[in-house]
Formats: structure tokens, C-alpha cells, sequence
């Protein structure tokens, strides 16, 4: 695939909180690029910075506290970072977009649906009512809500979870926008249902060369959905490869580890639990972050963060495990 | 070890639904559970899984005598729950303790982790205050946690440590059946091993039986014996664990399964889509309540109600295909 492919590409970001505590790196030097048509999925247990790295994409970190401190965000040609307030509100549903995890919060419970999915509209288009009300129509057909034209008139809570998930779809790809952000869109979705919602977002996806963000902590939705992944962990991404380099060979021990412990259909064997839990992002050790609960752990592993390091092409991982003098590295094991 | 611990007989729990502010007049009932039937051994693990609002919540809740069942008997070692009082029903509530999905709520934020503990103990049993500090450094350190964090509150302790929290203070009233609602649900992937593993020795060293409510189809296999698979209200499918999962019989159930997510990109396998979503239980569908969804319903399916037919290895079907 060529480079012209790249509709967003994410260098060095960090997100940093400012508070009592002192500075939280929420976000701390990720990056990553993102082709047209690609779905990227972005792993991580919750605090890892996964949803921070969304937000800061979308221009929504909350404000005063956090900030972007260095890095850039370069979507279609232009850096995100040095927008204005004003210009992000142009760009955000133009051009990239987000769909959240709960359905019940993310509808407005005043407003019909029907509302809602013209108000999407209206920001990039002016037109009578009625020629609204049938693109909005159109949209909640696209999305396979049953019977549309009825559903324009229904309130939030006469629907089920997994029809509102549908209709923030709708709203969320009102303004055809190049690139979306799904932030665990199926967690409070039963699994029949997930099955019909991630069908969905595939439907969608090839029909219109969408590029789509997976924020999930689910290695089955990554199998299921991604070309690409990123593993996160305390405000870093420990590794990156193409979905089948991962599942095949994964190389950081955090990855290894995360997928040990998940329970599968079709075995039964014990699982192995990563004991301890990830650092706190306000005091960070100064070497791999994985560091204490890795079992893999040497004296060097505490004194310097590795770099990303090559496993084969377009897989790498920071660990000194590859390291090519890890071998000769002391043995040592520190407590 | 193995003997009968709990048997449900023909459980309902009916809900009106009621119209009106003041003259509430019932205008129809959410039929929450209806009509399931299903025992527990010593020692076992159970796993009901199905959709929300499919009725496992009521279920356990009937079985912890939160709720009165409507119709139909729970039996705890052949007595019927509903016919203890004082001192009977003090003794039950020992016996039978719970585990709740959330431990930012399940537990006090007022008490230290120590009172919650042994809480369960103090208000049904007549207990001295060196019995009750024994029991909670025990249960304790059972849990994995060390007897110095009794003195701490719940804020200070992280989620899987939270959840173990929960744990010991189901554990420490020396239970026969632990009711499990999502255990691991709220908690970080790298911590539901930890917590699930710890059930599974704890299980092996006490000997307590789990009823386990879920949705995650993998964690239930991990860890149950048998499996009950619900839907609106009933019990389609009922086997042993293995059984259930290397040959599912109802559609219902082989859709779940087939709709359980990938362990690999390359794992491809026939995704069976269900349409629509789980009728009202208010009004639910007649003949089998499946069969709106089903997608191999036959004329009948919408008349007749499929009785429970046993298929052998103790592995029960709800469904006429398999008559």
C-alpha cells in the first residue's frame, strides 16, 4: 500500500493531566497512521490512555486539566493540534467522528430520534424540512433500522440498546466523515447483538471507504474486525503489528500475557493471571512500564525505556527482549 | 461430596405491571422467570447464561430469598427456603451468600474491609470478637489479601482487590452455595484470571458450590460444571458443560455460541444472525418463545409448546427439531 493511502497520521502525542498530584501522562508520545478503508484497533485495560488518545484526536480533552503537549495529529494534510476551538467544531463530524460505548448516555432523552439525526444533518447542509426529514430517513434505513419512517417520532428510551447504538451510527456518519472513532461501541451490547452491530459496521465500512479506530480491551472483536493493531499500556503503545503478526506471534510480554488470560470457547486449560496491576500515570518508573509485572524482567528492563524494535516487517514492539544484546544482558532479577 | 445441594423445581416469579398513580389497576405481568426447573451439587458450579432480560438476575435473587417466587419450590439440602423463619432463616443466610457484579457498589464505602468481612457472620451467628477476628484473617488471606488490609476501606483498594473483598465476605459465614452475578464483568481483562482463578481454588479447597450468572459464554466454561442456557424466562438447553458447548442442540444456543467472538483472525466460522431482539416478556411470543428469531421455525413452532426432552449424558433440549 502506498503512503498517499494515509488519511491520519498521529506523531509523538502526549496528553498530559495537570493537577494536585502533579502531571498525570495520560497520553505519552504515541504514534501511528491510519489508511483509508483500514480498521485500526487500539487494545489496552481502561486507564491505559486508550480513550485519551481519542479524545485528543477529536479536540474534546477536557478542559482546563489536561493538555496536548507536544506531538501532531496530521488528518487529510492538516494538524489537528493547531486548530482553534472554532475550526475543531468545522472538522469534528466533517471529517472525523466518534461513536461512544453507552447508547443510554450518548442520546439526548428530550429530543426524538428523528430530531437528533437532523440535527446532524443540519450542520453541513441547509434544506426545507421535509427534504431533512427524508435524508434522515435514508440514514436510519442505512444503518437497517426497521421501519424508519415510524422511528423518527420515538424517544431514546423506546428504544433498545442496540437500535440507539445504531441510530448514534447514523448520526455519526451523518456528514460522511473520512475517519471514525468507535470507542467500545458493543460492551453494553448483548452478544447476539454485538454480532449484528459489528456486521454492521463492516457493511458500512466497505460500502464507503470508511477508516475506523477500534477502541476495544476485547481480542476477539480485534480478530473479528481489525487489519491492524496497536497494544497500548500505561500511555504507551508496547507493540504494533498487522492483526494476523499478532495473533501468530506476539511479542511483548504485556501482549502475550493479556491473551493468556483470556478464557476461550474451546479450551479449558488454566489461565495465566498477570499479577499486580499497571503503574500509576503520575509516577511512572523511569524503564518499561511493564516492568514489575513482567516475567521476563532484568536489571536493564529498570533503567531505560526500550525503543520500538523490529519482530519482522510491520511488527514492532518495545521490549529488550529484542534487543539484539539481550542475550548477553546480566541475568540478574531485581525485586 | 457429590450429593444434591439445591433444586429448583418449576420456578416462576410473575411481575405486574400496573397503570394509574393512585388506583393502581394490573394490566399485565412480566412473566421474569417461568417455569425453571434445575438442581446443584456439592462442590459444582453452575452457569446460567443468556441475554439481559432473560430472567438469570431474578433467578438468583429468588434463590438468596430477595424476592418471593410466584410459583414453584427451592429446595437447599431437600428444605424448602420459603419456610424458614428466625433463627432457620438466620442459619440460610449463612449459607447461602452473594457476589455482585460491581465492587465500587457492592461495598460500603463507611466500613473497614474487615467489618464487611465479617459482617455476614456477626449479624447471624453468635459470635465472640476473637472468633470474628480468626475468621477474617483466615478468609483473608484465603482471598490472596494479607490481614493488615482489614483495617483499610474499600476506596483504597483497586478493582480485582475490591472484588476479592467481595469474595471473602461471601466466604467467611462458611457457605454451601455462592451465588456469582457477572464476577468479573466490571473488572480489567488482566485481572478477571486473577479473580477467576481464585474462585476455581477456592471452590477446590472449600468445597462450595457457585451458581454462576453470565453472558460471557468463555468464562462459563472455564469455570461451571453444568451450564443452563436462558432465554425469556426459560431454560432452552441444559447439559454438563462440555457436552453443551462441543454439541449445542437448540438454535438458540448454537447462535450464541456462533456469535461469541473469534479467538483468531483466521478462526472462521458460519455466524448464525439472529434478527431482531428478545420480545417483551410481558408478551411473549406463543408456541416456543424462540421462534420469531429462530431461524429453522417450522409451522408448529408458533402453536405448539416444546416440552423438555432428555438426549442423553444428562443433556436436556427444549425444541421440536429435536423430537
Amino acid at each position: 500500500m502506498s503512503n498517499n493511502d494515509v488519511i491520519l497520521q498521529v506523531n509523538d502525542l502526549h496528553t498530559y493531566f495537570f493537577n494536585r498530584r502533579g502531571i498525570t501522562k495520560a497520553v505519552d508520545g504515541i504514534s501511528f497512521s491510519l489508511r483509508q478503508g483500514e480498521t485500526l484497533g487500539i487494545v489496552g485495560e481502561s486507564g491505559c490512555g486508550k480513550t485519551m488518545t481519542a479524545l485528543s484526536l477529536l479536540g474534546l480533552i477536557p478542559k482546563p486539566g489536561a493538555r496536548i503537549v507536544s506531538g501532531e495529529i496530521i488528518l487529510d494534510g492538516e494538524d489537528l493540534v493547531q486548530k482553534n476551538k472554532q475550526e475543531m467544531r468545522e472538522i469534528r463530524g466533517r471529517k472525523i467522528s466518534m461513536i461512544l460505548q453507552d447508547p443510554q448516555t450518548s442520546l439526548n432523552p428530550v429530543f426524538s430520534i428523528g430530531n437528533q439525526v437532523i440535527e446532524a444533518f443540519s450542520i453541513n447542509e441547509h434544506g426545507n424540512r421535509k427534504s431533512m426529514i427524508n435524508r434522515a430517513v435514508e440514514a436510519l434505513r442505512n444503518v437497517r433500522v426497521a421501519a424508519p419512517e415510524s422511528r423518527m417520532k420515538d424517544y431514546p428510551h423506546q428504544m433498545s440498546g442496540g437500535m440507539k447504538q445504531r441510530v448514534i451510527g447514523a448520526i455519526s456518519i451523518a456528514s460522511s466523515p473520512q475517519v471514525i472513532i468507535a470507542d467500545e461501541p458493543t460492551t453494553a451490547l448483548d452478544v447476539t447483538i454485538q454480532l449484528q452491530y459489528l456486521r454492521l459496521l463492516k457493511e458500512i465500512q466497505s460500502e464507503t471507504g470508511l477508516a475506523i479506530i477500534f477502541i476495544t480491551h476485547d481480542f476477539g472483536i480485534v480478530a473479528r474486525m481489525c487489519d491492524r493493531v496497536a497494544v497500548m499500556y500505561a500511555g504507551r503503545i508496547v507493540e504494533t503489528a498487522d492483526v494476523r503478526n499478532l495473533f501468530n506471534k506476539p511479542s511483548h510480554p504485556y501482549t502475550q500475557a493479556l491473551m493468556g488470560s483470556v478464557p476461550q470457547m474451546d479450551r479449558t486449560d488454566r489461565l495465566v493471571a498477570i499479577d499486580g496491576q499497571p503503574p500509576a500515570l503520575w509516577d511512572l518508573p523511569e524503564g518499561c512500564r511493564f516492568a514489575d509485572r513482567c516475567s521476563h524482567v532484568r536489571q536493564r528492563c529498570h533503567q531505560g525505556y526500550p525503543d520500538m524494535l523490529r519482530v519482522e516487517d510491520d511488527h514492532l514492539a518495545s521490549c529488550w527482549m529484542l534487543d539484539e544484546s539481550w542475550s548477553n544482558t546480566d541475568q540478574e532479577v531485581t525485586e | 461430596m457429590n450429593q444434591e445441594l439445591l433444586r429448583v423445581e418449576n420456578l416462576k416469579k410473575y411481575f405486574p405491571v400496573t397503570e394509574g398513580l393512585v388506583l393502581q389497576r394490573t394490566v399485565g405481568h412480566v412473566q421474569a422467570v417461568d417455569g425453571i426447573s434445575f438442581t446443584i451439587k456439592n462442590g459444582e458450579t453452575l452457569g446460567l447464561v443468556g441475554e439481559s432480560g432473560c430472567g438469570k438476575t431474578t433467578t438468583s435473587k429468588l434463590i438468596l430469598r430477595l424476592e418471593k417466587p410466584t410459583d414453584g419450590n427451592i429446595y437447599l439440602d431437600g428444605e424448602d427456603i420459603q419456610s424458614f423463619r428466625g433463627d432457620s432463616l438466620q442459619e440460610f443466610r449463612t449459607q447461602v451468600q452473594a457476589v455482585f457484579q460491581d465492587p465500587w457498589s457492592s461495598l460500603s464505602p463507611r466500613m473497614k474491609v474487615k467489618d464487611i468481612v465479617s459482617e455476614a457472620l456477626v449479624v447471624n451467628r453468635n459470635v465472640s470478637q476473637k472468633e470474628k477476628d480468626d475468621r477474617v484473617e483466615e478468609v483473608l488471606t484465603q482471598v490472596g489479601l494479607h490481614k493488615g488490609q482489614g483495617e483499610l476501606y474499600p476506596h483504597e483498594f483497586s478493582g480485582g482487590q475490591r472484588q476479592r473483598v467481595a469474595v471473602a465476605s461471601a466466604l467467611a459465614s462458611y457457605p454451601k452455595l455462592i451465588i456469582l452475578d457477572e464476577p468479573v464483568s466490571a473488572l480489567d481483562v488482566s485481572i478477571r484470571a486473577q479473580v477467576m482463578n481464585l474462585l476455581v481454588d477456592l471452590q477446590r479447597e472449600t468445597g462450595v458450590a457457585f451458581l454462576l450468572v453470565a453472558h460471557n459464554l468463555a468464562t462459563v466454561r472455564y469455570m461451571a460444571h453444568h451450564t443452563a442456557v436462558m432465554y425469556l424466562g426459560q431454560i432452552v438447553e441444559y447439559g454438563p458443560t462440555e457436552e453443551l458447548y462441543e454439541n449445542p442442540l437448540h438454535p438458540y444456543t448454537q447462535a450464541l455460541f456462533s456469535a461469541a467472538l473469534p479467538a483468531h483472525p483466521d478462526d472462521q466460522r458460519d455466524e448464525i444472525v439472529l434478527t431482531g431482539e428478545v420480545p417483551s416478556p410481558i408478551n411473549p411470543p406463543s408456541g416456543c418463545r424462540f421462534h420469531p428469531r429462530c431461524p429453522f421455525a417450522m409451522d408448529r413452532c408458533s402453536v405448539e409448546v416444546p416440552l423438555q426432552l432428555d438426549k442423553g449424558n444428562g443433556h436436556l433440549v427444549t425444541c421440536h427439531l429435536h423430537e
